[in-house]
């Protein structure tokens, strides 16, 4: 079992925070993990994405080959398109459809949607609209985590349960609320 | 034992720690930073009483590491790659002292430059001080190297340089760890000059670095980091440093590798496994993140024609190596750009997406006021330094025109207002003002030289994540006491409602003809959270 993941996003948007729950679901089905992280002047504001693999072997590298992910999980829908390359022709995209506009010259997001439509195995849901509509906009990266989660060889479970541990010090509330967004995700994703 | 999930840079200070350091020394600079921030926040560490205050810039942190090790105990010091051009004094000369207590020094390199104002390789320093190279090519190793790097400077009696990159730093997987080794008691140096580089006791220290040379290497002839793997196809041996062993092994995961394999961790080069490759294979294709090394070595000034890397364009000059550049050296994939750049219309679509100062941040303020106080002037007078605040040089700002090293803007400016740029201006923070711009100020003021300092001071290192600036309500003392006219040395509150007050500010010290100190004060917007450095901001009286 493999599935290599590219998480792409804005920072600040909380990929780490998806990387570090499938890292404690993949840790707790004793699977093995490598997951290439971008830190410093990256942060501020700039395109930021993590390549995440996870697999029962062995794995060598800790970037996932050009052409070879399974995934790209993405919390804003121009950053899904610009890791394109490290997709597999079947591969899967899951985004959010919300666009994050901090530059003077972002696309017509029509053309960013309509691009992402034209290809299959593309899933394009609109988690901050979801996450606010769950009474905590906060959650929509974990949203798109429930979103991503049939295409990423784990139990679902395992989610559920690595949201528990990730976000105990923030209280019961916090939990319920991200098990919410997962599940909502999920169930979007089921559906298509 | 105990399976942590790490970064490398964590699995580096957990070495370290479970090694038995009792002392930690670092300034902070992507991506070395998390080494000494994980040492902080261990609960292990307190207990252990494991010193992990950042020093005041790179240069001091080596010394001290020195110095611990003087006093029998065990020292880290961490640093990006720049940073150990800051550090370089003490780091040379303490090959020549050598150590007491083990001596690890760690320096993340930024191939690629992904951080950083070059991808300058730690290894050709390493080599310059003569001193052994451990680079890991996991997060085990890296847990390995630094938990056996401390024993293994006290047997070779010199400090360990630990080289590691961007990707491993930041990268996390599982790392299993070792039992816990006890600090070192304090215990002074047998011989009363070693420490003392008096040209009498440094010739003396100086041979015995060079005697010890034949003993590095067979350390490395001998290291599990080193490992040769046989092979029956002899066409081609293959020697891979560090992380470009992963890079190597991603291409064979579903093929078997027949070729002759040297996989090197320990440096200096182990001799009879280098020559037996050489002797064996018709062609060795070198593999290494950073400068070629080790290829040039191989190729020798007459160009062996048989060595294959970076110097001959199998492998790109420069840049990180990644599994796909290994495959196309290999012949395993068309060396061709990357596919999107076909696609006229995503081409068209995706816009690039650089690091901006944030929303709010008081850099921006302050620079809107700066551009329009130079309105007056013509354009090209602004030397700038490193730190959130070299974002400037971006649109809608365009307002710096230089970045170079640590402190450059202050002595840049002098320089340019001794060739008669004036008012010269120079815009540092307030971290990197005490990291290396202090000695640049007095420069300056010994010559009272007609330049204009905004030191733009948000209480904190910001660009690294906000860890403590050494500046923290010392600027104005510091100035004075270097000998800025007090008169000259203004402070104001960087934001939308005090713009004008603000160029009235900047315009009246341009026009003045000294040294003027202009201090832009609100701290970081993300560090509005940290309530320790909030206590320690009232306490000060500083807002």
């Amino acid at each position: 079992m493999k599935t290599d993941i590219i998480l792409a996003g804005v920072g600040g948007q909380g990929i780490l925070s998806i990387a570090a729950t499938i890292g404690m679901a993949a840790i707790a089905n004793n699977l093995q993990i490598k997951q290439a992280e971008v830190h410093g002047m990256s942060q501020r504001g700039g395109a930021v994405q993590s390549h995440f693999r996870l697999s029962s072997n062995p794995i060598a590298s800790d970037l996932i080959p050009r052409g070879k992910a399974d995934i790209i999980l993405s919390v804003e829908p121009m950053e899904a398109l610009r890791y394109l390359d490290f997709l597999k022709p079947e591969g899967w995209i899951v985004t959010n459809a919300a666009p994050f506009i901090n530059i003077s010259n972002y696309p017509e997001i029509e053309s960013v949607l309509n691009k992402l439509k034209s290809r299959k195995n593309t899933i394009i849901l609109d988690a901050d609209t979801i996450a606010k509509d769950l009474g905590s906009a906060r959650s929509s990266n974990i949203v798109m985590l429930g979103a991503a989660s049939p295409f990423i060889d784990l139990p679902y479970k395992a989610f559920e349960d690595a949201i528990k541990e990730i976000f105990l010090r923030k209280g019961d509330k916090v939990i319920e609320a991200n098990i919410k967004a997962l599940r909502a995700g999920r169930e979007f994703a089921d559906k298509r | 034992m105990q399976k942590l999930l790490l970064l490398g840079a964590e699995a580096i200070a957990q070495g370290a720690i479970d090694g038995g350091m009792s002392g930690v020394y670092a300034y902070p600079g992507t991506p070395s930073t998390e080494i000494t921030e994980y040492v902080q926040h261990y609960e292990l560490a307190k207990e252990r009483n494991i010193h992990s205050k950042w020093s005041a810039n790179e240069k001091t942190a080596m010394e001290t590491g020195l110095g611990m090790s003087y006093a029998g105990k065990r020292a880290m010091v961490c640093m990006k790659h720049v940073g150990l051009n800051v550090a370089a004094d003490a780091f040379i000369n303490s090959a020549i002292t050598g150590t007491n207590g083990g001596l690890i020094v760690t320096v993340a390199d930024d191939p690629s430059m992904h951080s950083s104002q070059n991808e300058q390789d730690s290894r050709v320093y390493g080599k310059f001080a003569q001193i052994p190279i451990l680079e890991p090519s996991s997060q085990q190793e890296a847990y390995d190297m630094a938990y056996m790097g401390f024993e293994m400077s006290e047997r070779f009696k010199v400090p360990i340089l630990i080289r590691i990159t961007t990707r491993l730093a930041h990268s996390r997987a599982a790392v299993e760890r070792k039992p816990l080794i006890d600090q070192n008691e304090i215990s002074l140096p047998s011989n009363p000059h070693q420490f003392v580089l008096l040209p009498n006791f440094a010739r003396i220290q100086y041979k015995g670095l060079l005697n010890s040379f034949s003993g590095f290497i067979e350390g490395s002839e001998q290291s599990s980091f080193n490992e040769y793997r046989e092979g029956s196809d002899k066409t081609l041996g293959i020697l891979a440093c560090g992380l470009a062993y992963n890079y190597l092994m991603e291409n064979f995961h579903d093929k078997t590798l027949n070729y002759p394999l040297l996989k090197i961790g320990q440096y200096p080069m182990p001799r009879a496994k280098v020559e037996k490759l050489m002797a064996e294979c018709d062609e060795v294709l070198v593999l290494e993140d950073g400068y070629p090394m080790i290829e040039e070595v191989l190729k020798g000034y007459t160009g062996k024609e048989n060595v294959k890397g970076r110097l001959d364009g199998t492998i790109p000059r420069d840049g990180e190596l990644n599994p796909n550049i290994v495959a196309q050296a290999l012949g395993f994939e068309e060396k061709k750009k990357e596919k999107l750049l076909d696609d006229a219309e995503l081409k068209e679509i995706i816009k690039a997406r650089p690091p901006a100062m944030c929303t709010g941040c008081g850099h921006i303020d302050a620079y809107n006021a700066l551009n329009e106080a130079l309105s007056d002037y013509s354009v090209g007078r602004v030397f700038s330094d490193i730190g959130c605040y070299t974002l400037g040089a971006l649109p809608p700002f365009n307002a710096i025109n230089s970045c170079v090293d640590m402190g450059a803007s202050i002595t840049m400016a002098k320089g340019a207002a001794d060739s008669g740029l004036i008012p010269a201006v120079a815009v540092i923070g307030d971290s990197t003002f005490t990291h290396s711009g202090m000695t640049g100020l007095i420069d300056a003021v010994n010559e009272n030289s007609p330049i204009t300092i905004l030191i733009s001071d948000n209480f904190t290192t910001g660009m690294t994540g906000g860890q403590d600036s050494a500046a923290l309500g010392k600027i104005e003392d510091i100035c004075e006491g270097i000998g800025v006219d007090p008169a000259h040395i203004k402070v104001f509150v960087p934001m939308k409602k005090n713009h004008d007050e603000m160029v009235r500010i900047i315009r009246e010290e341009l026009e003045f003809d000294g040294v003027s100190v202009i201090i832009p004060r609100r701290q970081c917007i993300q560090t509005t959270r940290n309530i320790e450095l909030n206590n320690r901001i009232t306490e000060l009286n500083l807002r």
